[in-house]
């Protein structure tokens, strides 16, 4: 074989070679992607396992809130039920959750006693934790579409996404989640 | 984020490579003195070699049980821990890395493990009671990008190299002055042999100079990008400015660190008081400088942001962040003191930080606490070897 005929089947090789190298990054981002989207949804569950623990907990020293209490597990059970109906409505309901825990934690400021609760400290500690971890992973599942979507509009990459197929993330927004709402906490002193 | 690990992984290989090329200079430069330049590249690869396994196999435990570090879980100090997992999670760290306490009252931490994979973090309980939530995040999210950056391997790979060189250039160097002129003279070499002696002899004491100089060039670098990190991680670059003014304030140093793990830690463990004429020779880029880069972060806590900020502390210049990651950066929103402000908890005080940190040591080393009635709490030894205690304060017995 001429020379030549080396040259082109070297390059054809390497071009082919640099496509599947582009392709598999592409999917590692993907994948990313779709784990950091998974992510919430692990802290998210561990939030609705935390509920059932507050409220024995707080139970016995708030005869007076029952009406919050109820609000929370009710909230928790909704929440619970929307897992899997789609980002939106599970967006919604953690929403009315996040919101009916902080009432509750508001109206824990009147009870001293149950503020120098072990127990209800370290369940503190776990919830403020589960908020952040639920927030962090949000905040890592954007950072992954960030970087997929990038790889997928960037030359030479998005020669590649488009011929194969790849789709651009959707990011999470938190103002469509309606977290963002300020919960209304009433300071109205608790009824004998 | 991972075009910025790449870009600066070619960076990082060149470097390493620069060693790698004076470590086998030198190793080859030592055998040709002595007759064989092939047996002393030989030598210095079998050294090196040596060293890297038991670096790499051995490197975490040895590092961590020299420190004497504490292995605890998630309800020994469900902050810290709470916190880890946190930063892992921002980070997108595969696995959960190990956290330990070293009690010492000293103010550091660090990170350590080959992979992300097989990682720890340490810190002293000296800083864990120092620092509030904001702080203790920034801390842990710097040690984590440590990880997330593999920064550790890295630093270990050059640790072995400039290890590896230091001993050849020790040894050989007295080598040469105590046999390598008898070996010349029955040999009876011309002047060529003495003119390759005098360059080993240069090498000699030159190249751990130069090894060491890479190291902290390297080391700096790292320091910068694991504070940018830190920075996107927690999308509140002032906790870990604010945990460096306190690390920055404290003049006590760590005892447990050598001059190969500095580089590990959050800051230099041997920090000369203030001075700016070691900025060449340090492992870290000064703390009032890391803060002021920090607290120039105005616009938001990307990797963009945060090479704005190192330009404007450094009056124009260039920047300090590959370009890899300024191009995938986008904008990136800085987030109010607390995520979730409304449910933020209580802060602990410090007399309670050192009082749980305190607690958690005494138990971790096998003693027992029984709450006395009075409202002391008695903190009983394991090899105690008796039945009963009495209480101090109010004379009642508790059985152990």
């Amino acid at each position: 074989m001429p020379v030549w005929a080396w040259v082109i089947i070297g390059i054809v090789v390497v071009l082919i070679l640099w496509f599947f190298l582009i392709f598999n990054g592409l999917v590692r981002l993907r994948n990313q992607v779709k784990n950091a989207w998974a992510q919430i949804d692990v802290q998210l569950k561990r939030r609705h396992d935390l509920i059932p623990n507050l409220v024995q907990t707080v139970q016995g020293y708030m005869q007076y809130e029952r009406a919050t209490l109820e609000a929370v597990t009710k909230a928790r059970n909704i929440a619970q039920q929307t897992i899997g109906q789609g980002p939106a409505a599970q967006a919604k309901a953690e929403g009315e959750l996040s919101g009916a825990l902080t009432r509750l934690l508001a109206v824990v400021e009147r009870y001293p006693d149950l503020k120098a609760n072990q127990n209800f400290l370290a369940l503190q500690e776990q919830l403020t934790s589960t908020e952040n971890k639920i927030s962090f992973s949000r905040q890592f599942y954007n950072d992954s579409v960030f970087n997929y979507n990038n790889k997928i509009q960037m030359v030479p990459s998005n020669v590649v996404a488009s011929m194969t197929g790849f789709k651009q993330g959707e990011f999470f927004k938190v103002e469509e989640a309606a977290e963002r709402e300020v919960p209304k906490v009433s300071f109205e002193q608790p009824k004998p | 984020m991972w075009e910025q690990i790449r870009s600066n992984q070619v960076r990082s290989a060149i470097l390493v490579a620069a060693m790698g090329i004076l470590m086998l200079a030198i190793g080859f430069g030592l055998g040709y003195a002595f007759g064989n330049g092939i047996a002393g590249l030989v030598i210095a690869l079998v050294v090196w070699a040596i060293m890297n396994l038991i670096a790499y196999f051995q490197g975490d435990s040895i590092l961590l049980s020299m420190s004497r570090a504490i292995k605890i879980g998630p309800d020994d100090h469900p902050r810290l821990y709470n916190v880890v997992e946190e930063m892992k999670i921002s980070s997108g760290l595969p696995k959960m890395p190990d956290v330990y306490i070293i009690d010492d009252p000293a103010l550091n931490a660090f990170a350590t493990g080959r992979d992300p994979n097989k990682a720890s973090v340490a810190i002293t309980s000296g800083l864990l009671e120092k620092l509030n939530r904001d702080e203790l995040e920034g801390v842990i999210g710097h040690e984590v990008s440590h990880i997330k950056n593999r920064d550790v391997l890295l630093m270990t790979i050059c640790s072995v190299l400039l290890g590896t060189i230091v001993i050849l250039a020790w040894y050989g160097s007295r080598a040469l002055i105590f046999s390598g002129g008898s070996r010349r003279s029955s040999k009876g070499g011309g002047q060529g042999q003495l003119i390759i002696l005098a360059v080993a002899i240069i090498l000699m004491i030159l190249a751990p100079i130069m090894a060491q100089l890479i190291y902290f060039a390297i080391s700096r670098k790292r320091e910068y990008l694991a504070d940018a990190s830190s920075a996107l991680y927690t999308r509140y670059p002032e906790g870990l400015a604010s945990a460096l003014e306190k690390l920055g304030a404290s003049t006590s140093q760590l005892k447990s660190a050598n001059q190969a793990t500095a580089p590990m830690y959050i800051v230099n463990p041997f920090r000369p008081k203030g001075r700016a004429a070691t900025d060449l020779t340090s492992t870290h880029p000064p703390l009032s400088e890391r803060i002021r880069i920090l607290r120039a972060m105005a616009g938001g806590a990307s990797y963009a942001d945060y090479d704005k900020a190192y330009q404007q502390v450094h009056k124009g210049g260039a920047g300090v962040m590959p370009a890899a990651a300024l191009a995938a950066a986008g904008a990136v929103g800085l987030r109010a003191a607390a995520p979730e402000a409304a449910l933020k908890e209580p802060e602990p005080s410090r007399l309670e930080r050192t009082r749980e940190v305190g607690d958690l040591l005494w138990q971790k080393s096998g003693y027992k606490f029984i709450d006395c009635e009075c409202g002391t709490r008695l903190k009983v030894p394991s090899n105690i070897g008796r039945a009963t205690v009495k209480c101090p304060h109010c004379g009642r017995t508790h059985p152990v």
